[in-house]
This record gives structure tokens, sequence and C-alpha cells, in this order.
């Protein structure tokens, strides 16, 4: 039974993936790949081709609901997951709900059919893991097995006859008492860091920002789903760049000129101090909308070739579109890609692109 | 079941055979009537998946049975929601149920199942479909697999997917209502254009003849007459046709092996149709079967919190959006209460004094004959026009809502009754969906195709509809053409193939000239 829904589901599967060519890719709708990190509130995608049919518009449309509510008042989104009463109210292909930032990675891994991330093997540090696994005799209370205590207890009074049927009790001698003990264990153990660097001048809008958000929430859920304890830093930057908490990160506007290279010193700097490469797996992440000085330009790239991008695992550059911006960046920073395999760049001219932005991103599996 | 290919068994356990045997016992001895129910246990994967295929396991491979079954794993998979049972209208009857519920849920959920079959067995609009449907489906699928195997399966799913795009264009009463007198296949007539025409002559004597029956005006009438048989005889179809897919399977240019897919899903929709138009009294039938037997019955007080959670769940209303479990629960409830105390016909309804309607009770009895009686006569439609009350209405908190461009959402509208019932009623008019038919098959006298929206106030969606028209397109291959209202204005639709095109249309073409009365 599975297997014959399975054959459907594959179909379905490859063509909204648009492996099997059919006119039908104009009709996918696609759920916003989007978190609320809040209450880890999340909407699941799920891609839907709508096959065309006569259909009302939405104007002029009704029908009848019940409860509380003045006349005139709004009512909100249609309750997903409810059945529908002769096709009232608009579908809505999304489904909200409560998951784990691991299964979200999972999902968004087979969702764009990611590689899983290979660490730089010869940067891991050791660490030591406690696992209990023994018995002994002697330990703190805390770590006392109750169910072998009692055990040896019970035994030692029934051998000395101290057992008494009709009123039992069982009372632990120091010799009976038994406690948990552990082994230490080596684990090997990978670090990451994740440089998030953003253009915060004048020429970025909202919504930039917010596909900006976006993207930095899926690239974050990702590589932290393949390490243990992963720090991050915020980097925005106008001429000057300064480090900043998230919450800032992601809310701050500034406005007057872009100087991309001071993102890059500053990172550079901060690798250094903090985040030595032969001990740190390094992904960095700058987005902008490609409007830079002219005459920094040269000094961006001698940063990046000499001395930032051989540090790091991963330097991706994302750039979204604006209004104001020239977006000339972008080709200047595409010439380093034969160079360095740990560069890659993406354009991400509005919302529906970021899917495929995250592909180019974390396609590589570094 | 064979059919299933499950690796476990799927029949009932012994324990829960008992509870079968003794629920079905509940169900006849309340009255039921209902043919052979057949159980099968099913884990979540395989019940997700049957219910996919619309109940059948042996469907047609199509990539939107695909499709729903993600819908329905994920919806699953995160704890949303969960299918607690699917009930097949087919002789005999197919129940599959989820194997991981519990006993409590499993005695509910058979309760219900003897009340959908019992609905279907005897609902009048059940009265046509296929009951062997289990067979015919398989049949289907093989057709269609062979299809493909012979014609590639892009070809077919591509033409599948065209069929699909206009499956809903049938028409649904044509089951049970002649629409056309069959073609007469032995009786050869003269060529008509030799009959003479038959004018309008008084008697009169020979003298008055000229003035009584002037020649001018004879002529003139023969010319007339002339006219409308020509209209008339030229006019393809001869009446508009809403069974679009009989339209095109009878005269689109088709190969046979479209014609018979085409014709396979033109049968499925005729099908399903009655389960659509019976959706709120079928779910309100079968709720009020599983409460009466479980609370009157079936229940061991051990259950009892778990069966009011359970059922709770199902007649709870999410949020304002109406659930067809409830009203139509609320209102059998309500025709036997108004039929068991006499508050029905002329007197009732004219009488003005308030108190004395409040109290009344005739003591009549007559519920659950009643009951009986709406579930085998009614549909939906139906249904709600002759039960729902003002007073169901405001008990249960009712209102209409619409569409609002200020707001870009749906606003609370009235809660007057007129309005409710209006509202309700339009919605359960096609399944809520636009009228379309075929009004001319020779449009232009150029083999193009004419259709027509019967339109009631309320605009198609544009880019579906061109797509649609596209579809339809492909299957008739000249140009197709659609009649509508776009923002009030009349538009002719065309679509030629390679592009469409919209343009206004004159009084005489307008679509709402012939439209039903508007619904606002």
């Amino acid at each position: 039974m599975v297997q014959r829904i399975q054959r459907d589901y594959e179909r379905f599967r490859k063509i909204v993936r648009g492996k099997i060519k059919s006119n039908l890719s104009k009709y996918i709708t696609r759920g916003e790949l989007i978190g609320k990190r809040g209450n880890d509130l999340v909407s699941i995608p799920l891609p839907q081709i709508e096959i065309p049919q006569f259909r009302y518009g939405l104007k002029g449309r009704g029908g009848v609901g019940q409860g509380e509510g003045e006349i005139g008042q709004p009512l909100g989104p249609p309750q997903p997951g409810t059945g529908s009463q002769a096709g009232d109210q608009p579908g809505g292909h999304i489904l909200e709900v409560e998951l784990t930032l691991e299964e979200l990675a999972e999902i968004l891994g087979e969702e764009l059919a990611l590689p899983r991330i290979q660490p730089k093997g010869r940067k891991n540090i050791h660490t030591t893991r406690e696992r209990y696994s023994g018995i002994r005799q002697s330990g703190p209370e805390s770590l006392r097995h109750f169910k072998r205590t009692f055990k040896r207890a019970l035994k030692r009074q029934l051998i000395s006859g101290t057992y008494d049927f009709d009123k039992p009790v069982i009372v632990p001698i120091r010799e009976d008492k038994q406690y948990r003990s552990w082994k230490e264990i080596p684990l090997p153990q990978s670090v990451a860091v994740i440089i998030f660097m953003m253009d915060v001048s004048g020429s970025m809008t909202d919504e930039q920002k917010e596909i900006v958000r976006i993207e930095a929430f899926w690239i974050d859920t990702w590589i932290r789903a393949h390490y243990k304890g992963v720090q991050r830093v915020y980097i925005i930057h106008d001429a000057v760049a300064q480090e900043v908490d998230e919450h800032t990160f992601y809310h701050t506007r500034e406005s007057g000129g872009t100087k991309i290279s001071s993102a890059y010193e500053l990172a550079d700097q901060i690798i250094d101090k903090r985040f030595p490469p032969s001990d740190w797996n390094i992904y960095a992440f700058h987005f902008s909308d490609g409007d830079n000085w002219g005459d920094d330009i040269p000094h961006c790239l001698e940063v990046l070739r000499s001395r930032l991008l051989p540090k790091v695992n991963l330097f991706g550059y994302g750039q979204v579109e604006s209004p104001y911006g020239s977006g000339e960046f972008l080709h200047h920073i595409e010439d380093l890609t034969n160079e360095f395999d740990q560069l890659v760049v993406s354009h991400i001219p509005n919302r529906d692109a970021i899917i495929n932005s995250i592909k180019d991103f974390l396609g590589k599996g570094k | 079941m064979s059919l299933l290919n499950t690796p476990y068994d799927t029949s009932l356990t012994p324990e829960l055979r008992a509870v079968q045997q003794e629920i079905e016992g509940y169900a006849r001895e309340f009255g039921l009537d209902f043919y052979e129910v057949i159980f099968e246990l099913l884990d979540a994967d395989d019940l997700n998946a049957i219910a996919a295929y619309g109940g059948f396991p042996t469907r047609y491979p199509h990539w939107s049975f695909g499709m729903a079954y993600e819908e329905l794993k994920k919806t699953y998979d995160y704890g949303l929601a969960k299918i607690y049972e699917l009930v097949i209208n087919n002789d005999p009857c197919y129940a599959y149920l989820m194997r991981s519920n519990s006993l409590v849920d499993q005695k509910l959920v058979m309760a219900h199942v003897y009340g959908h079959c019992d609905f279907f067995k005897n609902n009048a609009f059940f009265a046509h479909t296929n009951r062997k449907m289990m067979e015919e489906m398989a049949n289907h699928g093989a057709r269609i697999r062979r299809y493909m195997e012979k014609y590639g399966e892009d070809e077919v799913e591509a033409f599948l997917d065209k069929c699909k795009s206009i499956e809903d264009l049938i028409d649904v009463h044509s089951v049970a209502i002649r629409r056309r007198d069959e073609p007469p296949r032995f009786d050869f007539e003269a060529a008509k254009d030799e009959e003479p025409i038959p004018v309008t002559r008084f008697k009169t004597k020979s003298y008055l003849e000229p003035y009584v029956n002037p020649e001018e005006l004879l002529k003139e009438e023969e010319e007339r007459k002339r006219k409308e048989r020509e209209a008339k005889s030229k006019n393809f179809p001869e009446q508009p046709e809403r069974d679009v897919l009989l339209f095109l399977m009878q005269y689109a240019p088709l190969k046979p092996w479209q014609r018979d897919i085409l014709g396979i899903v033109r049968e499925e929709s005729y099908y399903f149709a009655p389960q659509a138009q019976t959706k709120i009294m079928n779910e309100g039938w079968a709720t009020y079967v599983h409460s009466t037997i479980m609370t009157k019955r079936a229940l061991h007080p051990s259950e009892v919190i778990d069966y009011c959670d359970h059922h709770s769940g199902t007649v709870a209303s999410h949020g304002p959006r109406l659930n067809p479990y409830k009203l139509g629960l609320e209102l059998f409830r309500d025709i036997e209460f108004r039929w068991n105390t006499g508050r029905f016909g002329k007197e009732y309804e004219e009488c003005d004094d308030l108190e004395k309607k409040r109290k009344w009770d005739l003591g009549l009895g007559l519920g659950r004959k009643k009951i009986f009686e709406v579930r085998r006569t009614h549909n939906d439609i139906t249904f709600i026009d002759e039960f729902l009350t003002p007073e169901f209405c405001i008990e249960h908190k009712y209102f209409t809502f619409a569409w609002s461009e200020q707001a870009g959402t749906f606003v609370i509208e009235s809660r007057e009754f007129q309005k409710i019932k209006q509202r309700l009623l339009f919605n359960l008019t096609n399944f809520g969906k636009p009228i379309i038919c075929v009004v001319d098959g020779n449009y232009r006298n150029r083999g193009e195709l004419l259709l027509r929206h019967e339109y009631n106030g309320v605009d198609l969606r544009l880019d579906h509809a061109i797509a649609t028209l596209a579809n339809i397109q492909a299957l008739w291959t000249r140009p197709v053409h659609l009649q509508t209202v776009v923002e009030g204005k009349p538009t002719l639709i065309s679509h030629d193939g390679a592009e469409h095109s919209m343009k206004p249309l004159g009084e005489s073409d307008d679509p709402r000239r012939n439209a039903p009365a508007k619904t606002r």
C-alpha cells in the first residue's frame, strides 16, 4: 500500500523540484520557509500544486461562521487542519507546528537535498565526556543506586534471617550501599563559529533585511545541527564596522556610505583574537546590496584573498537587490571564486530566491 | 483483503470482532439499515495512503494523490490531526480503522461507521452510485496503468492533469432527471425543410378571408417561424449542457484512450458527488448515531471520560469556522425535538404568543420517525432550506462573513437569519463552485466552443479560469470561449491554444441575462 502511494509521492516531489518537465510548475505555491524563534513555532512548508479549476474569486465571497463577534470585526486566518466546509474558506497550505531546531535542520536538509557538513578533521579538539556505566562500593550519596542497594540489603537480611515476612522492612547498612560510577570517554568535538556580516547602509531597505534575516536563520539552523556549541558573531557596517548583538544586527538602520572592507578587517581581527583557525571551523557570511565605495573594492579583495579566505571553511557572499544600489560588488567578488573553493557567491533578488541561495551556500558540504 | 497488500493482518482482533458484533446489534436495534460492513485495521501510514486515494487502495496513479498523502502524513506526524476512520460507499461497505486507536475510540468509530453505511444505502442521492465501486476503481486503475505503459507515463499524466482540471464540470442532477429525450433510433423522419410551416388561420367566411387573415401577416408569421426553426436546429447543443465532460467525450476529437480516461474521471466525479452534496447531513447523521448508540447502549462507565473527550473533539468548533459535524448533528436533534413536540406546521408557525410557543408541546413523539425520513429524502441544500430556523441560528451564534477588500481578510457581515441561510445555501449550491455550461459547440460557425458562466454575483478567479480554459482548449483543439463577468462588465475570455484574450461583451450576450436570481 505504502509503496504505491510512495510512487505518486515521488512523482509529485519531482514535479515540485522541477525535475520533470511539466507546465505545472507555475502553479506551485510555496509555503514560506520561516521560523518564529521566540517559542520555536515554525511553519512547515507544504508545497502544493493547485490544478486550475473554475473557482470563485475572493471578491464577493463569504460564508457562515459561528461564535462571538461584532459586525465588521475581521476574522483571523482560517485555522489549518480542520475540515473545510463547502469550500467557503481560502485554503491554508502552511502548517504551524512546534519543532526543535534539530528537527528543523533535518527537514531543511531533506527539502534542499543538502550534503552534510564535513568538519575539518585536524581542527577537532578533544573533550572528555563522562558516562555512567559501572557500579562501585563508595561514592556520593546523590549517586546511590537505590534498586541495587535495596536488593543487596534484602539478600543480606534473608540470609542472616533478620527479614520479617509479616513486617517487611528493609534497612540497608553501609555494606549494602552501591553507587554509580562513571568512566571518562574522550570525545572528538568540533567547534564552529559563524560570522554574520551585514551592510546596514542607507540603501538597504527593511525588505532586504527581512531576506537576510530569513536566510541567516536557516544557515544558522543548518550549521548548528552539525556542531556542538556554535558561536556566533554579528557585524554590521556602513562606512565603519562594529560588532553587535543579534537583536541589534537585525534591527539597526544606519545611513551613509558603505565600506565593505571595514567589516572584513573587523572579522579578520576577531578571528585572530578569539577563534584561531587551527581550532575552529569558521563560517563567514556577508550580505550586502553590492554598493561599495569605488576605491574600497581593491582593498576588500585584498583582505579576502590574503587574510580572510585562507582562514575560513566557507565564505558566503549574498547580494540582495536594492532599489538604490549598483550591485557591482558581486562581479568583483565573483572573480575570486575560481581561486578559492571556499568562496560562494549568491544573488538573492527576492524572497523566492532565498531557497536557492541557501542551497548555493550550503550545497558544498563544507 | 488482498488489495491492501500490507505485511500485517488487517482483520479485526477477536476482541474487536466481539465489539463490532455488539455495536452492529445496537445499530440494527436503532433501526439502521446497511450493507455488510467489512472492517480493516490499518497502521497510520497505510490509512493516510488510502485516504489520499479517496478510500480506494487500487486507484489509478497520479501525483495529486501523492500530494494529498504528504499533507496527511505531515499533519499526522506533527500531531496536528489524525484520521479515525474512513468509510467507502460500496456493497459491502469497507471501513478502515486506525490500529492504534484505543478500544473506546474503536467503539465510537464503529458506531459512527454504521451511521454512514446506513446513510449511503438509504439516502436518495446515493441511489444512483455504483455499489461495486471497489472493483470499478481497480478496473480504472488497471486501464490507466495499461495506457501509461503503452503511451508513456508523461503523456498520460499530462492528459489526466487536464481532465482533473475540469473534473467538477458535471451535471449532478442528471442522474436523477431525464434532461433530454433519447435520440430516436428507428424513427426516420422526412427532411424537416419540406414540412409545411403551420400558420395561424382563423376560420371565416371566404369573402372575409383577406380581412381576417391578411396575406402579408401570414407571410410574416411563416417567415418568423421558419427562422425560429432554423435557429433551433442550428443550436448545438440544443439546450445549454452542464455536463461539459460528457459533451467533450461525445464531440471533442479525442483518441480512444483519451476518451476512456475522460470517461473514467467523469464516472468517478459522479460517484463522489453525492458525498459532497450531503456532507453536513451524512456527518450529522453518523454523529447522531454514534452519540445515541454510545450513550444509550455501548458505553461502559469506565469509558465515559474518554468518550466525552473524543466526542467533544468531533463537534467542537475551531475558531469561527463552521463545523459540519456539529451543524448536522444539532439540526437532526432540533428536528427530532420539533417533531416530538409538534413545533411545526401552520398552527405553530402562525402562533404569535411567544410564551405559548416556548412551551409548545403536543406530545406527538414523531421525532425519530421524522429524522429517518429526512435522512432518506434530503440533501444538504434542501436540509438547510427546510429545517434551519432563526431560533437555531441565534442559539448557535451563527453569523455570515464576507471578503473585505479594505481589511484584506474576511469580516463578520451580519447575524440576520435570512442572510445566514442565503450564504449557507449559496456555498452549498453546486458545491460552492461556479456553474459552467456549454452553450455552443459550433460558435461563429467555426467549430469553436462557447461556454457560459452562470453568473450569480461572484466573479471567477481569473488566473485559474484562464488556465482551465487553456486545458479545455487542449481537449477541444479549436479556440474556446467563456462568457463571464469581470468586475461588473460582461466579458468574453478566449483561448486559442497559444494565448488568451479578453474582450467586453454586448448586452445580448450578458451572462447575467439568463442567470438565476442574484444572491445578494
